[in-house]
């Protein structure tokens, strides 16, 4: 059968169009300006069908699964889809870290992949592998085009599906003879599908239910992940102006820094197992808790059984199955943040048009008196720079220019979390849920991608950086000036500190021996390497990264040993807080219970 | 025990889009999470609209219940997804070929016992007979220890409520 016989109605201005200009095409109606790829065998028909158009932009990679945190930083910072282009066989498989790590993040990212010729699927040809059913766990969907009359289809329904609903990454297979043949096209329009209709709006009768009962408490506080960001800026601004119009304390899960200013007084700082004392204590002791865009993911809760035992709770999520999934909550609201928070200010401006200030006073005399512990305290004293005073200088000397921070993951995505701060969503871009560590740097590259004159600051790790450096080639390249902030102490810093803590100081594989020379590293690129050892040598060199054009390793030599405070050990309840290394009671062993926790 | 911590068996049906890989994801979103799958059925129950009907007998706690309930919901081809063990009145039929050997002793025995639970006889050979027996799990489970058969094949089970409840694709499809 061939392509041809199967086009019932060509579309009249349609000249007959290979199934590569079929995807291009498709991608180009989706608005596509760039994409994060890396070409081979499979898919050369849709590269030689790229390097005939000017409009889509590609960036090439020198690692698939860089491919993929580009994307989805490209993603995360714009709220547009971020899209990635492999190959067969292990183009494909290195995509699989990044797309769970979009899936755990709730980002949306359209994954196209090579894929042997369908007569040769299942023959362990050169290049095969099994992607869709490699990448069914990893993915919100995934689709393997068997047929040219599907392709147009299938690929706008994957961005309908990567972006709609809970956002999530999608993979579409494209066997080589499906982009060789002839398709026909389909507007985007086709890409609807009956099945698949996340619910929005939420249900008035909840909603009202839900205000009553936080206009009624003595010790409210919300509680907000990353799905308020990820709903968009209208949402966050809903959000700003709900909590304002209520006067009551919010905290901010990892995911979702930014999406209330975090200047603001009513903002207490990140909650979890390296939250705030304040904001850990506040959500232990509150009465009514407002869950909106969060998970209650095993960081956040700390101990189930011992998360906030005299709370009503109220969750508002896009995903039904995120509600009452590790605890069970008193109101759900299955919708969109936005959608929810405009009819929940709706409802308060009605039901509490003023703010009941005596009510809350002596909930705010008591979270003041948390916040006067002053959790995130740390002395810079000594001849080594502290990583925590490496991170604060860094961000009074760049807050004004509102920097897009990526992070990869341990201590210096802790300390990044804790002491640089957000006025707006968006600027903040981390691992998350997956924990990847490599995934800052080639998220920096899609984040400078999207916003060409923005300053993009990737804050890492040793250990983490060198998991994806090799995309200093890429940056150099394309030419992105992205700000590579080296928070070095020669440690997987996260793991000597629980090996610390919970292993009797056994530091098993943690010491990074036989690292590069950074500066060198950097210079070999053909990119700037500066270095940091002292603290009279830090503002200098921040100073310096920040007045270079172009690509910059700064490498900043860290105090060996600092552990990350507060700390919820695994297995802790909120209120069993450690504040600093004298309140450990000498790493005290903790639960078997705890133990098992990762 | 806590009586949300108490395990219960659920029959739930899923209609979805008859699609490659469909079922993959039904039965990877339950080995992937550790959920129990007691039973399993599929085919295509709509040739025109090609929809296929999916029965899952499961059991869980009532969080975990609700969870597999909405993974299942969220799946790109799935139509729609009933729990007939909650959502009301339904029946629940099985059908299971089971093979028993032995002497014409034995094999008369069988005959008996088939003749009194509604089993039918569709294969028999010198020293076998093959029953096929329909009827709800316990109905086929009793049938079975009786007859202390050689071989079972079971079909496991199929469900649809009854009177006004109708799992229908298009219903809540159109919004």
């Amino acid at each position: 059968m061939t392509a041809q016989q199967t086009i019932a109605q060509p579309p009249a201005d349609t000249r007959s169009m290979t199934g590569a200009q079929v995807v291009l095409q498709a991608l180009l109606d989706q608005g596509v300006e760039v994409i994060f790829g890396y070409p081979g065998g499979a898919v050369l028909p849709l590269y030689d069908a790229l390097f005939q158009q000017k409009t889509i932009h590609h960036v090439l990679v020198r690692h698939e699964q860089a491919a993929v945190h580009a994307a989805e930083g490209y993603a995360r910072s714009t709220g547009k889809v971020g899209v990635v282009l492999v190959t067969s066989g292990p183009g494909a498989t290195n995509t699989v870290t990044g797309l769970t790590d979009a899936l755990m993040d709730s980002v949306p990212v359209v994954c196209l992949t090579g894929q042997v010729p369908t007569h040769m699927i299942g023959n362990d040809a050169f290049q095969e592998a099994d992607t869709v059913g490699i990448t069914r766990p990893c993915t919100k969907h995934n689709y393997l085009v068997k047929k040219p009359e599907d392709l147009a289809r299938i690929v706008h329904e994957a961005f309908h599906v990567a972006s709609s609903g809970r956002p999530g990454p999608v993979v579409v297979d494209l066997p080589k003879n499906i982009l060789m043949g002839e398709a026909p096209y389909a507007e985007k329009e086709a890409g609807r599908r009956r099945t698949y209709n996340p619910r929005r709006e939420p249900d008035p009768a909840r909603i009202e239910e839900a205000v009553r009962l936080l206009a009624r408490a003595e010790r409210p506080i919300f509680y907000v992940g990353g799905g308020v960001i990820n709903s968009g800026p209208l949402a966050c601004a809903l959000l700003t102006e709900l909590v304002r119009a209520t006067g009551y304390p919010i905290t901010l899960t990892l995911m979702g820094l930014g999406a209330f200013p975090a200047g603001d007084p009513q903002y207490l700082g990140m909650l979890g197992m390296h939250g705030t004392y304040e904001a850990n204590m506040a959500m232990h002791d509150c009465d009514v808790m407002v869950c909106i865009g969060a998970r209650f993911d095993d960081r956040v809760t700390g101990r189930l059984d011992g998360f906030s035992p005299g709370s009503r709770k109220i969750h508002v999520d896009i995903d039904p199955s995120s509600i009452n999934k590790n605890v069970p909550v008193d109101i759900a609201i299955v919708g969109d943040a936005e959608r929810s928070l405009e009819a929940m200010l709706e409802a308060w401006k009605r039901v509490a048009p003023t703010v009941d200030r005596a009510r809350i006073a002596p909930w705010w005399d008591q979270i003041e008196r948390w916040r006067a512990v002053d959790s995130l305290r740390f002395r810079q004293s000594g001849t080594a720079i502290k990583p925590q005073y490496a991170i604060k200088r860094l961000y009074e000397l760049t807050r004004d220019r509102e920097p897009f921070i990526t992070t990869d993951v341990g201590q210096h995505q802790m300390w990044a979390a804790q002491h640089f701060r957000f006025e707006k969503p968006r600027r903040w871009l981390t691992s998350g849920g997956l924990g990847t560590m490599g995934y800052g740097f080639p998220a920096a590259l899609g984040v400078q991608m999207a916003h060409p004159d923005a300053l993009v600051i990737n804050i890492s790790g040793d250990a983490s950086w060198v998991m994806n450096m090799q995309e200093m080639s890429t940056a150099m390249q394309h030419r992105l000036p992205v700000k590579v902030f080296l928070v070095n102490n020669g440690y997987m810093g996260m793991v000597r500190q629980w090996q610390d803590f919970f292993h009797g100081s056994r530091r098993a594989e943690s010491y990074m021996d036989s690292m590069p020379d950074f500066v060198k590293l950097a210079e070999a690129f053909g990119a700037v390497g500066l270095r940091a050892t002292t603290p009279a040598e830090l503002d200098e060199v921040i100073e310096r990264m920040l007045a270079t054009d172009g690509l910059v390793l700064a490498d900043i030599v860290v105090e060996e040993v600092e552990n990350v405070y507060p700390m919820i050990p695994g297995g802790a309840a909120h209120n069993e807080i450690k504040l600093s290394p004298e309140d450990d009671g000498g790493h005290e062993p903790i639960s078997e219970d705890g133990m098992v926790l990762v | 025990m806590n009586i949300e911590d108490e395990e219960k068996r659920h029959t739930i049906v899923v209609l979805v889009d008859n699609e490659a890989g469909v079922l993959a994801r039904v039965i990877g979103l339950f080995s992937g999470r550790g959920y129990n799958i007691d039973s399993l059925t599929v085919a295509e129950v709509d040739p025109v609209r090609r929809l296929s009907r999916i029965n899952i007998v499961t059991t869980g706690t009532e969080l975990v219940i609700e969870q597999i309930k909405a993974l299942l919901s969220k799946l790109v081809p799935v139509h729609r997804v009933q729990d007939l063990t909650i959502e009301g009145p339904h029946v629940e039929r099985e059908l299971a070929l089971v093979k028993v050997n032995g002497d014409r002793e034995r094999l008369i025995q069988a005959l008996r016992i088939a003749d009194f639970m509604h089993a039918r006889l569709v294969d028999s050979t010198p020293g076998s007979l093959v029953f096929e027996v329909t009827g709800s799990s316990d109905e086929l489970d009793a049938f079975i220890s009786l007859v202390e058969p050689v071989e079972v094949s079971r079909a496991g089970v199929v469900a649809i409520g009854r009177g006004e409840m109708i799992l229908d694709g298009t219903a809540q499809d159109d919004g």
